[in-house]
Order: structure tokens, then C-alpha cells, then sequence
């Protein structure tokens, strides 16, 4: 009996062995599980778990290998100048695979490689970014896991190829060689997403249910660090409350930052239910600002935007509305790239300044109203996505703050397909328009303050320079950038950037928005990278501590 | 008859696909310029690729006629926002659907027409007070709402049941019971209504008269006829049973056609939108022949000359 009683002790003293398996709740289901075809954050969230780029920056922003050996540069002489046959300059760099297989056991090679590329820059196999891939004008393979990149053109980030997809050639070339333009629809991808060998990544896709959820499991042939979990349920949940509902219900282990739940709901979720949770915030690359039209005569005016940015107070925004979450941006570069200028000089929050300011552009206070010479009031309109809390907060105090120096803001929301794809693509937004770019690590923001880039009738629309903003200084400065290969030279051509745009304010800079990540106690290696390659490209790192 | 009214059926079909196809094409923006405004590195280059890839560069007409011929070679074409043919992607969500859906109404009548019933049997009572305030909240009360207080109330207070996005019967309980609960309402107060309308007839009074029970009455002779309402309206819900419900697999992360068809519709994704709203139509139209059938086998007057 008492032997017994021992044992019956001992099993319940025993700690109850952690779950292998862990469910992620994400808020948007994947259109292809392509890799190159049609750019989706929730697909991106997936498939770093399945499929691993060639190179990608990590956690601390800096470019590494994930399926090549070593990163190539001109110190090391894996990349090197080289002269084109039409007598302008190019580069040749050469990367070696690192010792990967498919997830049936074929390996990774230098054809894989080749593949990708023929399907990237075929103009009708459905690859939305072609930029990248037409920028390659060959490829020279050595041996099964050597090959050299010859690129068209001398830039800086010539060994960044994360969006180089390096797909099965022995499942899908047959599929893309048969009918090019059929391709997109017949990729083994989206047709046969759960064989192993179109997945090289630590997990591979078991199981698919349209809409609802996505099945991972352990890739046998990955060659990397094994990963803790068997499998990964990765769980379709659009609503932002019935995300929070199943978390608490544990109908799933953690919301993902990337994908997941609006920044405010989260900071919510993490007062009311913290002993259960950690809410990790991590600003990202995500610029939220006010791009301007500057046709409309009042914008048009330097002095009137610097005084519409002295009367914001966005430190207070940031502080009440995203729990201090959400820092407050002072140029288009965010303070974690490497070349954000650091003595960029802050704007306060100064309403006396901003009336000034005012007073000085003609824009005299009458009845609590800025009016101009012939009376009329200084009266602008926002336009933004409806269906943004966020979003429709921030106009709604910027409302009450410009109001405090006597101008008058109109609000109007429309929904995003409107918004995106008419208002601000084609440069309807009279006032200006509130909204967040999204870049990459040391990205260059041509499209959008280029000269070249301002789109109307006669480009089809295209580039993103919506608010019309044209300095020769800002083009030469963009073009310097690129082709400078000197790190120092760079970093102050980009410090000079930072300047320009923060003296000439062709858009009101706003916040950095901050990813919400959700994580229940207990599970750690979780690094949130704040740039468009996500922490699930390190998911063996995960566990339940 | 039933060539007429199959024509007929045919021309609305041909009617709501041209207007759907008008309507979406109108919608301001398309899947390229929403992706140029998403992505920085789209070019100009790319955008006019994507645009004639896709065939976004031609006139709306033209790529609706073009839809339709291929529609009449039985080829439904691929959904671009799925990226597989139009019928693989709309088999599961309409599965899921059809699930929920009738599940949902099989809810709402077992428990509706007994109320219905019940209300009817003393008007103004309080029992007929007492379903007449619950048939009203259930048709006041927001799906979103209900769907979210019940998750609160059964998956995260008290765990018994999933909240949402789960599989198997478990999973279906919450949202059917909130799609059926909105339901009840709706049949209950059609077959009071009924009920109390056909009690004042002649028949009804001479069934009296010939010395029925009430039960009798109600279930023999006022029932058959009040149930002719209820089954018309059953007839036109057949659409609703393949449209889906938009706010409720929302909630629930249900994978139905109600999101599919939004997802298409928002998304440009002709093909889907157009096969999913025109499914949903045809449905409607046969349960509306199918309730006219039941129309004319439950009421013999109709079937006269």
C-alpha cells in the first residue's frame, strides 16, 4: 500500500512533460504557397519555416547565409567588378549551397538555382517582382553546389539575393517548361502543396485546409539545428477578437507579431491577462506618415508643413494611444538601420512655433480660424483606410491639435482597395493621405522621392512618389547611394538623405509601427526581426523552456 | 410551365453575371495597382505584365464575353486569389458551408415552429409575451455580438467548447447555435402569424363545430395551411444555405463561402466571385420553384385550373 502511495506521489510530483507541438494564430490565409508568385506577409510567415532563402537579414539587421556557405564580397573575392559587352560595368558573384536536400531526400543545387531564375524573369510565369531577376543577366554554374551571379549593374547590396527563389527544378520544371504562362496555375505549389520535396526549410507542409489552417511537420532531410516542435499548426483567424478569444480559450499557444493582432488590442491583452502572456512589441520597418500633395498651393508652402508637424504632438500619440509601443519617427529611416542619421534633430511638439511659422506664410489667425489674404481658411483633407482604429485615431487627434492653432482638417476614410487603389496610386488625395511604407534593410527609397517616380496618366501609374516631391539634390543623393560601395560614403550620403527630406518634408513623418507578438509564458527563442524577414526563418530555435 | 420558368431562371443567371462582372470591373483599383501600392519594388515594367498577364489590360466586356464562352465549354477557369481551378477552391468552403448553413436552419425551425405554435395557441398570453420578446432579440441582436458573447461564455470562460477554426462536431456547435439562434426570430413570428391567421377562417370553425379537440384543430387542419408562408420563405432561404454567412465565419474562422466570395470579390478575383455569387443565384431560383412545388401540394387551390 504504501508502495503504492509512492508511486502515486511520485506521479503527480513528476512535471508534466511539455506539449511538442505548438499552434500559431495568424489573421490572413495564404493566396500560393509559391514562393515568388504574389508577395503576402502571411505567406512569407509560413514558408521561413518550410523553405529557407539563400541569404536574408537577421535579427540584428545584418545580411547572413541561410542556404549558402559563405556571403560574398569584394574583400573575400567571391564577388568582383567585371566589364559587360556593352562596355558598362556589372558584377560577378559567386555563393556555394550549403549541404541542403529537398524534403524528399534530392539535394539542393546549383540547377535549383538556375530554375528560379528562368521562372522569375519569364514575363509570363506570373513573378510579380521581376526587378531582381532581370538584374541577373546569367548565371554560371561551376559545380552541383558552386554557381556565379552575373549582375547588370554596380550597386551596393549586390550579395543581397533573399527574394532569388531557389525552387525543386526536379518537380516543377516539367510543370513551368510545359506551358510557361499556365505556370502559376499548375506550380506543384499550389497543386501539390504538401510534397516534401518542394520544402528545404527545419518543418515541412503535412496538411492544408483552405482558409482554416496550415500543418507543419519535422522535414526528415533538413540539414540544420533539429527543431523542438513535431508539428506546427499554424491557424487562420481573421477577426482580431476571435484571435484573442482562441488564445485564451487555448484553442491556440500564440498570436504572431507579424500577422497577428492591431498593437493596441495586444498592449490590451497583455494588462488584462500578463500572467498568462508575454506581449513582446518590436517596431518595424513600417513607416506610418502623411505624404502630402504638394500641388495644393497651401502644401506647397515648406513653411506650412514644417508648422503642421510642429502642431502634432506625436510623442503624446504614441504614448497614449500605443503604450509607448510605437516610436516616433523623425525621418523615412528608422533609428534601428544602420544608416539612420542619430543627431537628426527631433521636432517638438510646439504649437507657438507652428503659429508662427503660420504668420510668417500669410496664414493670419481670424476668428480662430488661419485664413489668407483674401479670407479664405486654411482647410486640408485626410484621407485614410477606414476600418483602422489606429489610424482613425491619430487623424482624429491631429484634428484637435491643428484646430488648436487655427487650421481646419477634414477626415475621410475609404476602404483600403479604394484608398490603395485609386486615391493614393493615382494621386487623388487633395490634402494628404496617411498611410505606412514598407522597405527592407538599407532600402533606398527611390519609388517614392524620386523625381522619376511620381506616377500619373502616362507611366500607367506607377512608382510611388505620390505626394509629387521633385529635388535634383534628393535624385543625385538616390543615385549616389546605390552604386556606392564604400560603407562610410554611403552612410553619409544616407545621412545626407535623412537631411534633405527632414528640411524639405514632402511627407509628415509619423511613427515606426511596432509588431504585437503574443507569446504564451514559457516558450522562448522567439526573435522578432522588425524587417520583412520574419522570425520564423529561426523557428529551430524555438521551444517551451 | 417548367420550360418557362427554366428559361426564365437561365436569362437572370445570364442577367446577375453580366452585372456582377460590370459591377466588379467598375470597382475602383485593381490587384496590380493594390500590389504597386503594397510593394516598393514593383516596377513600372512589372505592373504593365502583371496587368496583361492577368488581362486586366483589356476592356471589361471583352474579357466577359471571353469569361462567358469558356463558361459555356464548362470551364470555370482558376481562382488567382487561390491559385487552383475555380471548382477545387469552391468545393470545401461550399462543403463547410452547407454544414453550417443547415445545421444552422434545422436549429432555427425545430426550435421556431413550436414557439411559433405555441405563441399563437393564446394570443397575448404570457407565454405568447415571453417568445415574442425572445423571437424579437433574436432578431435585434448583432451576429457578431451573440457569436462573441457565446465564445466568451462556452470556449473562454467556462473551456467547454472550441473558439473557433477547430475541427469536428465540437467546432460546429457555437456557430451554428448563433446562426440559428438569429434564425428562430424569423420563423417563429411567420408561423405565429400564420397561425393566428388562419384561426379566424371558416374551415377552423367548422372543425370546431364538428367537435375536434383543439390539438386537433391546430395540428389537423390550421397547420398544413399556415405552413405554406413558412415553406415559401424556406424556399427563397435555399440561397442563403450556399451564400454562406459573411460575419459569422468571420468570428468563428469558418472557412465557408460567405469569406471566400467577399475574399473574391475584394481581391478582383473574377472567376470565384462570379462562380460563387451565381451558385448562390441559382440556388435562390430553385428554391423559389422548389417552394411554388410545395405550394401547390400543400395548398390544393392552387393546383386548380
Amino acid at each position: 500500500m504504501r508502495r503504492l502511495l509512492i508511486v502515486l506521489l511520485l506521479a503527480f510530483a513528476a512535471p508534466v512533460a511539455a506539449k511538442d507541438d505548438l499552434v500559431i494564430g495568424v489573421s490572413q490565409f495564404p493566396a500560393t504557397f509559391h514562393p515568388a508568385i504574389e508577395s503576402m506577409l502571411a505567406k512569407t510567415y509560413i514558408l521561413s519555416m518550410v523553405r529557407r532563402p539563400l541569404t536574408a537579414y537577421d535579427a540584428d539587421w545584418k545580411l547572413v547565409c541561410l542556404l549558402c556557405e559563405r556571403l560574398p564580397s569584394l574583400e573575400n573575392g567571391l564577388a568582383r567588378l567585371e566589364r559587360l559587352p556593352d562596355a558598362r560595368q556589372g558584377m560577378a558573384v559567386t555563393y556555394t549551397l550549403t549541404d541542403a536536400s529537398w524534403g524528399d531526400g534530392v539535394p539542393v543545387t546549383s540547377e535549383d538555382v538556375v530554375f528560379g531564375w528562368q521562372v522569375g524573369r519569364h514575363p509570363q510565369s506570373g513573378v510579380a517582382e521581376g526587378e531582381l531577376y532581370r538584374r541577373i543577366l546569367a548565371i554560371d554554374v561551376q559545380d552541383a553546389r558552386t554557381f556565379t551571379l552575373h549582375l547588370d549593374r554596380v550597386t551596393f547590396d549586390y550579395n543581397a539575393v533573399n527574394d532569388l527563389a531557389v525552387l525543386p527544378a526536379h518537380l516543377d520544371r516539367v510543370r513551368f517548361e510545359a506551358a510557361p504562362a499556365e505556370y502559376r496555375n499548375r506550380t506543384a505549389y499550389d497543386q501539390d502543396t504538401t510534397n516534401p520535396g518542394l520544402w528545404n526549410g527545419p518543418y515541412r507542409i503535412a496538411q492544408v485546409t483552405q482558409g482554416a489552417s496550415v500543418v507543419l511537420e519535422r522535414n526528415p532531410h533538413w540539414h540544420g539545428k533539429p527543431p523542438f516542435f513535431s508539428r506546427i499548426v499554424v491557424k487562420i483567424v481573421e477577426n482580431s477578437a476571435a484571435l484573442e478569444a482562441n488564445l485564451l480559450a487555448g484553442g491556440i499557444d500564440m498570436i504572431a507579431g507579424e500577422v497577428g493582432l492591431p498593437l493596441e488590442r495586444a498592449v490590451a491583452l497583455g494588462k488584462r491577462h500578463g500572467d498568462r502572456f508575454r506581449v513582446v512589441t518590436k517596431p518595424s520597418l513600417a513607416y506610418e506618415h502623411l505624404d502630402l500633395n504638394l500641388t495644393n498651393p497651401a502644401l506647397a508652402d515648406p513653411r506650412v508643413r514644417r508648422a503642421l508637424l510642429l502642431a502634432s504632438d506625436r510623442a503624446t500619440m504614441s504614448r497614449q494611444l500605443f503604450g509607448g509601443g510605437q516610436p516616433v519617427a523623425e525621418g523615412c529611416v528608422t533609428p534601428l538601420d544602420w544608416v539612420h542619421d542619430p543627431d537628426l534633430a527631433a521636432v517638438p511638439y510646439d504649437p507657438d512655433a507652428a503659429g508662427r511659422l503660420l504668420d510668417q506664410a500669410g496664414w493670419l489667425l481670424r476668428d480662430g480660424w488661419r485664413r489668407d489674404g483674401a479670407g479664405n481658411v486654411l482647410s486640408l483633407e485626410l484621407v485614410t483606410t477606414s476600418g483602422n482604429r489606429s489610424r482613425e485615431l491619430v487623424a482624429q487627434v491631429l484634428q484637435a491639435e491643428w484646430k488648436a492653432v487655427g487650421i481646419e482638417l477634414r477626415i475621410k476614410t475609404e476602404p483600403p482597395r479604394v484608398f490603395f487603389g485609386d486615391t493614393v496610386t493615382k494621386r487623388k488625395f487633395t490634402g494628404m493621405a496617411m498611410f505606412a511604407w514598407y522597405s527592407a534593410p538599407e532600402s533606398v527609397p527611390r519609388s517614392m522621392l524620386s523625381s522619376t517616380m511620381i506616377p500619373s496618366a502616362t507611366n500607367g501609374w506607377s512608382g510611388q512618389n505620390y505626394t509629387g516631391y521633385a529635388n535634383p539634390r534628393m535624385d543625385a543623393l538616390l543615385d549616389a547611394i546605390e552604386t556606392e560601395l564604400d560603407r562610410d560614403k554611403r552612410q553619409h550620403l544616407w545621412f545626407e538623405l535623412q537631411r534633405l527630406y527632414a528640411e524639405d518634408l514632402p511627407a509628415l513623418p509619423l511613427f515606426f509601427k511596432a509588431d504585437a507578438h503574443v507569446w504564451p509564458k514559457g516558450l522562448v527563442g522567439i526573435v522578432p526581426t522588425g524587417h520583412q524577414d520574419l522570425s520564423t526563418l529561426w523557428v529551430e530555435n524555438w521551444r517551451w523552456e | 410551365m417548367g420550360v418557362t420558368r427554366l428559361l426564365q431562371s437561365l436569362a437572370v443567371l445570364l442577367a446577375m453575371s453580366a452585372l456582377v462582372y460590370g459591377l466588379m470591373a467598375l470597382m475602383p483599383g485593381d490587384p496590380i495597382d493594390l500590389m504597386i501600392a503594397g510593394d516598393p519594388h514593383l516596377s513600372a515594367a512589372d505592373a504593365l505584365r502583371l496587368k496583361a498577364l492577368y488581362g486586366l489590360d483589356q476592356p471589361w466586356g471583352e474579357r466577359y464575353l471571353r469569361w462567358l464562352a469558356r463558361l459555356l465549354h464548362g470551364d470555370l477557369g482558376y481562382s488567382r486569389l487561390y491559385a487552383k481551378p475555380v471548382a477545387a477552391a469552391l468545393a470545401p468552403a461550399l462543403l463547410n458551408t452547407l454544414i453550417l448553413s443547415s445545421t444552422a436552419l434545422a436549429v432555427s425551425l425545430v426550435l421556431a415552429l413550436p414557439l411559433g405554435l405555441l405563441a399563437a395557441w393564446r394570443p397575448g398570453s404570457m407565454a405568447d409575451r415571453a417568445i415574442n420578446l425572445f423571437a424579437f432579440a433574436s432578431l435585434s441582436l448583432p451576429t457578431f455580438w451573440l457569436g462573441l458573447m457565446l465564445i466568451a461564455l462556452f470556449a473562454v470562460q467556462l473551456g467547454w467548447l472550441p473558439a473557433g477554426g477547430g475541427d469536428g462536431a465540437s467546432a460546429l456547435l457555437l456557430p451554428a447555435a448563433t446562426l440559428g439562434l438569429a434564425g428562430i426570430g424569423q420563423f417563429t413570428r411567420h408561423m405565429r402569424a400564420a397561425m393566428i391567421g388562419e384561426a379566424h377562417h371558416d374551415y377552423v370553425r367548422t372543425a370546431r363545430a364538428k367537435g375536434c379537440s383543439p390539438i386537433q384543430v391546430v395540428l389537423g387542419h390550421q397547420l398544413r395551411n399556415a405552413l405554406i408562408p413558412v415553406v415559401v420563405i424556406l424556399g427563397l432561404e435555399l440561397g442563403g444555405l450556399f451564400s454562406g454567412a459573411l460575419i459569422t465565419e468571420t468570428v468563428f474562422a469558418w472557412p465557408g463561402m460567405g469569406r471566400l466570395v467577399f475574399e473574391a470579390v475584394m481581391g478582383n478575383d473574377f472567376n470565384l466571385a462570379l462562380i460563387g455569387l451565381l451558385l448562390t443565384t441559382a440556388a435562390t431560383l430553385t428554391g423559389s420553384v422548389l417552394a411554388d412545388f410545395a405550394t401547390r401540394w400543400l395548398d390544393p387551390r392552387v393546383r386548380r385550373p
